[in-house]
């Protein structure tokens, strides 16, 4: 029956589309809402943890340049894969926020749910370890379904555009930093500074459920 | 006591079935009754059930290194519906919803069902927090441990409508199968989604 629908929606796709670039990218059909690579990225304006509001209009990257992208991350605090990716977060924007990449991490769990995720906890945590990028809260948990999330971690590479590049893990290994065999995320920005398209576009990794009422 | 005589038991169970191909039906059926053994309880002898050796047990819970490994579980052809849930010890909801899990499996006994909790529980607290917690809460359902941790690698061959976030549970027989990308709030949410395969 997908196959079916696949089928179907290339067909009607390639049909009604004179774009033949566009014609050619795979239809993916997915049950939940969110976006897919190609798509504009949702804006937002969240509360940092210095309580200022940051949205794409804001940011900058290390240089206080527009980014020529933002590595979009939902995380949190209290997900054991949050924990293990945090170091990879540090050292991903030390490295490429004065590249132009800034990390852009959004805390998406809903605090009367998870405490440990409160604004406050996020204060503590960001301090405790020395985050050197945005740690916005997603209030109201209304950000997230627009991307379509559904763990933490889990990144969304937007370019300067705010066009979704890449979606997905950090890296191959996201428990063991000690076996990682490829970096996700950077080999997608290596690709986009050269004017391509991440291969691969999308990964998958276990992570925790984002937490709502 | 128990389960010393057990474990000294592996190699000989092993050993009694390091002959020729055609005696795999043999291996299978002293697996299972090693299994039984443990659960201490005699569920019926499936079809064409082969359950993958498992790289270790730890206090009788197999622990598979590689999907490969745990892969044929996925893809049983027998007459049973199996309900596969993947969870960890500090998964919050996961640890909620597991006595929903529990329930199916004693309600549902005499149905080909079979329910079978996955741990993806962090290799260094597998001995510390996982085999602690199954024999803390007793649980009746058959627990086993999945290690690997290239996960992009394994999770679309369990279904590609997973997008890796736990608890998620993939229930499957030899005709359909589903996978649930959220967590239960109570049995009856479980039993509405196994209508369509029992």
């Amino acid at each position: 029956m997908r196959t079916l629908f696949l089928i179907l929606a290339l067909g009607i796709f390639s049909f009604s589309s004179s774009d033949s670039v566009l014609a050619e990218q795979p239809v993916v059909i997915t049950n939940s809402g969110g976006i897919e690579v190609g798509d504009k990225a949702p804006e937002f304006n969240l509360k940092n943890i210095d309580g200022k509001m940051y949205s794409f209009d804001n940011i900058m990257d290390a240089n206080g340049n527009k980014p020529k992208g933002y590595i979009v991350v939902f995380t949190c605090n209290t997900c054991p894969y949050a924990v293990a990716n945090e170091e990879r977060l540090i050292e991903l924007h030390k490295k490429y926020a004065p590249k132009g990449y800034p990390v852009v991490a959004i805390q998406p769990n809903d605090p009367a749910v998870q405490p440990g995720d409160s604004f406050q906890a996020m204060k503590e945590n960001a301090k405790e370890k020395g985050f050197p990028f945005l740690y916005l809260i997603d209030e109201g948990q209304e950000i997230f379904p627009k991307y379509g999330a559904t763990r933490t971690p889990e990144v969304y590479l937007v370019d300067a555009n705010r066009v979704l590049r890449y979606h997905g893990a950090i890296d191959d290994s996201p428990r063991d930093p000690g076996s990682v065999d490829e970096k996700f995320v950077e080999k997608a920005i290596q690709s986009m500074e050269k004017g391509g398209q991440p291969e691969p576009a999308s990964t998958k990794a276990v992570g925790c459920s984002i937490k709502t009422a | 006591m128990f389960k010393i005589t057990f474990l000294n038991k592996i190699p000989v169970l092993i050993a009694s079935c390091c002959l020729p191909v055609f005696f795999y039906a043999c291996k299978d059926q002293d697996t299972r009754t090693a299994e039984e053994t443990r659960h201490s309880s005699v569920s019926p002898v499936e079809g064409s059930e082969k359950w993958p050796e498992p790289n270790t047990r730890l206090e009788g819970i197999p622990v598979y290194e590689k999907f490969e490994d745990l892969e044929p579980v996925f893809n049983f052809t027998n007459d049973t519906t199996y309900v596969i849930n993947f969870w960890a010890t500090w998964c919050k909801p996961c640890i909620k919803e597991l006595p929903y899990f529990e329930e199916i499996d004693s309600a549902y006994k005499d149905r080909k069902l079979k329910v079978v909790l996955v741990s993806l529980d962090f290799p260094d607290q597998v001995e510390t927090k996982l085999v602690p917690f199954v024999q803390e809460r007793n649980l009746n359902s058959k627990v086993v441990v999945l290690l690997d941790g290239k996960y992009n690698d394994w999770i679309d061959r369990v279904s590609p409508e997973w997008s890796g976030a736990i608890p998620a549970t993939y229930i499957y027989n030899k005709n359909q199968n589903k996978l649930i990308g959220t967590s239960f709030e109570n049995s009856s949410e479980i039993k509405k989604e196994l209508n369509a395969f029992l």
